[in-house]
């Protein structure tokens, strides 16, 4: 399984992300934001966190336009494998791979730490190594996380199943409490906790390596 | 030419810095806010012969979200 991990100006989490998806047997590449085309045979495209051109703008905007954007939507729009990651989930609503966008926390405050999160389906790629409402711990790090949607789109995701993970106890004012969403197809995801921040036992916890572990599963098996 | 965009938030989607301002202005002894929306202004330094159409293409495409954001255009 080959990954592609994008790097922006101001990313800070695509380290992490490429040792977790290493960690679960992914083989991985770096991919510049100024460049125009993925590698060959790119099976997953990963938009770690951090702070995409200094969140300029909107968070995720300005790097939703970058050159190497073009090429994730077009992967994604061809039934391939994006998962967003905090500024990744950004990214990826500011392209319109998913929908709906992140407002400002509710509490107006940054807020770091270690949240529970309810596996709400485990009908997906990323989510099939868990059990269904299983509850999981995963750190949180942002101040835009508040998702937020129209009412029929939020109608849409519940009724087709795409609310991939809920809060336990809402940091942020998300809308029904929603920390990450998949896409129709189911594979594109983006949530804003830090799986790979919670992926070996030297993190505090491995409660995010299920994800990227049943992700490499089901890439090696198709 | 210039242009003057001016984004808010859409009337609904909650605009937490707006309830901080109002209650702000609250705590100082000003009466009677009943509510304060945030949003931003950007000006635009535009060649000669630039529409508003082209402005409102820029909108759509970067300057707003209109997922959560409406925009309105001032051409001078």
């Amino acid at each position: 399984m080959h990954a592609a991990v994008i790097v922006f100006p101001g990313s800070n989490c695509d380290r992490d992300l490429a040792v977790a998806l290493k960690a679960a047997g992914a083989k991985v590449s770096m991919v510049w934001h100024k460049d125009t085309s993925l590698p060959d045979g790119v099976d997953l495209i990963a938009i770690p966190g951090g702070f995409s051109f200094g969140d300029y703008l909107r968070c995720g905007a300005i790097a939703a336009n970058s050159p190497i954007c073009r090429a994730v939507v077009a992967h994604g729009e061809k039934g391939g494998y994006v998962l967003g990651i905090c500024n990744g989930f950004q990214v990826l609503t500011e392209t319109g791979l998913l929908p709906g966008a992140l407002l400002r926390n509710a509490g107006l405050k940054y807020i770091c730490r270690p949240v529970g999160l309810r596996v709400e389906t485990t009908d997906s790629p990323y989510t099939a190594r868990y059990s269904d409402g299983q509850e999981i711990t995963i750190p949180i790090a942002h101040h835009d996380g508040n998702y937020h949607c129209d009412a029929d789109t939020l109608a849409q995701l519940r009724g087709e199943n795409r609310v991939a993970f809920r809060y336990v106890d809402t940091p942020n004012g998300a809308l029904d409490d929603i920390a990450g969403i998949l896409s129709p197809n189911r594979r594109v995801l983006g949530m804003m906790p830090h799986p790979e921040r919670m992926a070996e036992p030297a993190h505090g916890g491995t409660d995010g390596a299920p994800m990227f572990a049943g992700l490499v599963d089901d890439l090696v098996s198709a | 030419m210039k242009a003057r965009v001016h984004i808010m938030l859409k009337t609904g989607v909650l605009d937490p810095q707006g309830e901080a301002v109002r209650h702000a202005l609250g705590s100082l002894g000003f009466e009677g806010v009943n509510g304060v929306r945030q949003g931003k202004v950007i000006e635009l330094d535009l060649a000669d012969g630039a529409t508003e159409a082209q402005v409102k293409e820029m909108c759509e495409k970067l300057l707003a979200n209109t997922v959560i954001e409406s925009y309105s255009v001032e051409m001078s």
